[in-house]
């Protein structure tokens, strides 16, 4: 029981760091800070449009492939995995 | 070859195929009608989700809005991906582990409570509703277009159609079909992209020629120059905000949770073998569902750019700088018949001009001797359809859009209609009012259900209450303020009980469709709205499309606050709870 709340502990605390970058790449740079953002530019973008438009989304597919990896590795360490 | 019959013959061709792989697939049991055969392999799960999930408002809407909306259509593009984030982190492995057929099913059990199950199924049936209403629209776009007749004639062939599809298949038939459909989709999205992003500026690929210069030899980043002939006619600059910043925010969390709540989408991950798979094919889906979503932006801004240059052929301001009506392209009159653009002399010089409110660029226009837009009606849903025949791509390119729309629109209205479906039939009928049903019977009112469902949502597709890609916001923000949190606390917190589940759901459900219904007319019927829709009536500035995420604070509230002061959750539920925490024991996909 101790093991499965361990787990469930590790867990929790890389949900929550996956969201703090989910949150950084599309409310944060995409949103609220799009203005100061935009004053830099990639290419032909503006930086805070490229992240509302394009950046965010690739942020998105590797922070879920990120966490499937974590997870994977939690669930063997914590003996929970499926057989 | 004419347009039409290679239309025809592309159309027809696509439909073959799904028909056949429909019938060859066909469902047995109510097990394969609900979801599919066990163990879809996780990548092409996510292949058929992405299928599932791009409707006629990914394909045919949403590049549109961002077209004539520029960076706020960003609220789309982050909203309709963001939520797989939530969805791979909060909900989709740990309904896996669970183990059942349908999300009602889940908070039935879950909040041990037939009630908590009942308001499940009507939050399920509300949202799914909205969003089949918006298919409709697209539906109605794509086929009065290729059949060159009025939107209402559109709409009621698409719903035949719809109809037969549906009805015919079931989940096992979908899923290859979905398969089938999302190889049509994205190939019919990105071809025109890449011909026009190699015209435009040299780049064939989409996501990258947004940001290069344009092939003139200007110089100019393609962007740059979008926002200067915006500016030009009097339109704020594309890349420029023009919603206000609490509005963008809500609308895009609004459209993350609807995304991680809604039910067909989530059904989807009851599918695949196990636990692990269920958080990959989330990812894997999310690949797919990317391909074109990071195209979309680059088919607005270019459909946008080329669109101002077919009208304002010249230097604003000079009589030869518009185009004259009786030269437009043979496009603009297609388009005219279906009645979704419509251009209106006002001046009488028999010259298009198109142009945007800005007061300055108002008085300028007037000693040009303009007297208003003339360009009294584009529907933002017409622009994917019409991009390629805009910017003069063979026949064969269009046909293939037009192919890819109605795939597009197919295959998630499919997918719903099996929701509301698997609602009615599996978890009212046999779940609450009439258990000892047989299977027989249940297939068939379930089949009764969806053909209920289409003519709902075809009579409401008629008069809908916005371009197809805000209906769908709007069925969004209803997941969000219903399902996603009931979802979510049966997860991640052991205190929430019945009482307080079922508050939740109804406070959030409630107000959302309050508001939505204030300001676009109860159920929908525009006369009976209580105020005008702008800006000036909103509360606090949220728009109806952006209120779900409102809706869903109130839920986790009243469900928290309401579970602190009732009953705490029998020992067994807690059992239940900590049980699908942890992958171990799950058992086979779906099988009972």
């Amino acid at each position: 029981m101790s093991d499965a709340s361990a787990y469930w502990k590790a867990n929790i605390r890389l949900v929550i760091g996956c969201m703090i970058v989910w949150f950084i790449v599309s409310y944060g740079l995409g949103i609220l800070l799009v203005e100061p953002m935009n004053s830099i530019r990639l290419g032909g973008y503006k930086l805070g449009f490229w992240f509302a438009q394009q950046g965010s989304i690739y942020c998105f597919v590797a922070l879920i492939f990120f966490y499937a990896n974590r997870m994977n590795k939690l669930d063997r360490e914590h003996n929970v995995h499926e057989d | 070859m004419d347009l039409r019959t290679l239309t025809f013959l592309v159309v027809g061709a696509t439909f073959a195929l799904y028909v056949y792989i429909a019938i060859r697939a066909r469902a047995g049991t109510t097990a394969e009608f609900y979801v599919a055969g066990k163990g879809v392999h996780p990548v092409l799960n996510g292949m058929a989700t992405g299928a599932d999930w791009m409707s006629a408002a990914s394909f045919i809407s949403m590049a549109g809005i961002i077209a004539f909306k520029g960076y706020d259509g960003s609220v789309y593009l982050m909203g309709w991906t963001g939520g797989y984030v939530l969805l791979a982190m909060l909900l989709a492995p740990y309904l896996r582990k669970y183990g059942k057929f349908t999300v009602p099913e889940f908070i039935g059990d879950r909040y041990y409570s037939n009630k908590a199950r009942l308001v499940a199924i009507i939050c399920l049936i509300v949202a799914s509703l909205t969003y089949v209403i918006g298919q409709m629209k697209g539906i109605g776009v794509a086929f009065s277009r290729f059949l060159e007749v009025d939107f209402a004639t559109g709409l009621v062939a698409g719903m035949a159609i719809v109809f037969v599809y549906a009805v015919l298949g079931g989940m096992k038939g979908i899923t290859y079909t979905q398969i089938a459909q999302y190889c049509v989709l994205i190939f019919a999205y990105t071809v025109p992209a890449i011909f026009i992003g190699l015209n435009l500026t040299g780049n064939p690929i989409p996501q990258l020629g947004l940001g290069s210069t344009m092939a003139d030899g200007s110089g100019v980043y393609l962007l740059d120059k979008l926002d200067q002939v915006c500016v030009d006619l009097g339109f704020a600059a594309y890349t420029a905000q023009k919603g206000t910043t609490i509005n963008i925010f809500l609308l895009t969390l609004s459209l993350m949770i609807g995304t991680a709540g809604l039910p067909h989408v989530i059904t989807r991950f009851f599918t695949v073998p196990k636990v692990k798979d269920a958080r990959s094919s989330v990812g894997w889906s999310l690949v797919f569902i990317a391909i074109l979503y990071t195209t979309a932006p680059a088919v607005g801004a270019m459909a946008y750019l080329n669109m101002m240059h077919t009208v304002q052929v010249g230097e604003v301001g000079t009589p030869a700088g518009n185009i004259k009506y009786d030269d437009r392209p043979s496009w603009f009159k297609n388009w005219e018949k279906t009645g979704l653009l419509k251009f209106e002399d006002k001046n009488g010089d028999g010259r298009i001009q198109y142009y945007g409110d800005d007061k300055e660029f108002a008085k300028k226009a007037e000693t040009f001797g303009w007297k208003g837009n003339e360009m009294v009606k584009v529907d933002r849903d017409i622009m994917v359809l019409a991009n390629p025949e805009i910017a003069n791509l063979p026949n064969w390119v269009i046909a293939l859009v037009a192919a890819g729309g109605i795939a597009a629109a197919l295959s998630t209205a499919a997918g719903l209609l099996l929701a509301i479906a698997s609602a009615i039939s599996h978890d009212l009928l046999k779940g609450i009012l009439k258990p000892d049903i047989d299977e027989k019977s249940e297939l068939m009112a379930s089949r009764i259900a969806m053909g209920g469902a289409i003519l709902v949502a075809g009579y409401l597709g008629l008069n809908p209450p916005g371009f197809a890609a805000q209906v769908v916001a709007l069925a969004f923000g209803l997941a969000a303020s219903s399902i996603f949190p009931a979802l979510m606390m049966g997860i991640f917190s052991r205190r929430t009980n019945n009482t307080g589940a079922i508050s939740g759901m109804l406070a959030g459900l409630g107000t959302t469709l309050l508001y939505i219904f204030w300001f676009k007319g109860f159920l929908f019927i525009k006369s009976t709205a209580m105020l005008p829709d702008n800006p000036a009536n909103w509360l606090g500035g949220i728009s109806p499309e952006a209120f779900g995420a409102v809706g869903a604070m109130i839920n986790f509230i009243v469900a928290l606050t309401v579970s602190h002061f009732t009953k705490d959750v029998p020992d067994h539920i807690k059992h239940l709870v900590e049980d699908i925490r942890v992958p171990f024991g799950s058992r086979a996909a779906v099988d009972h």
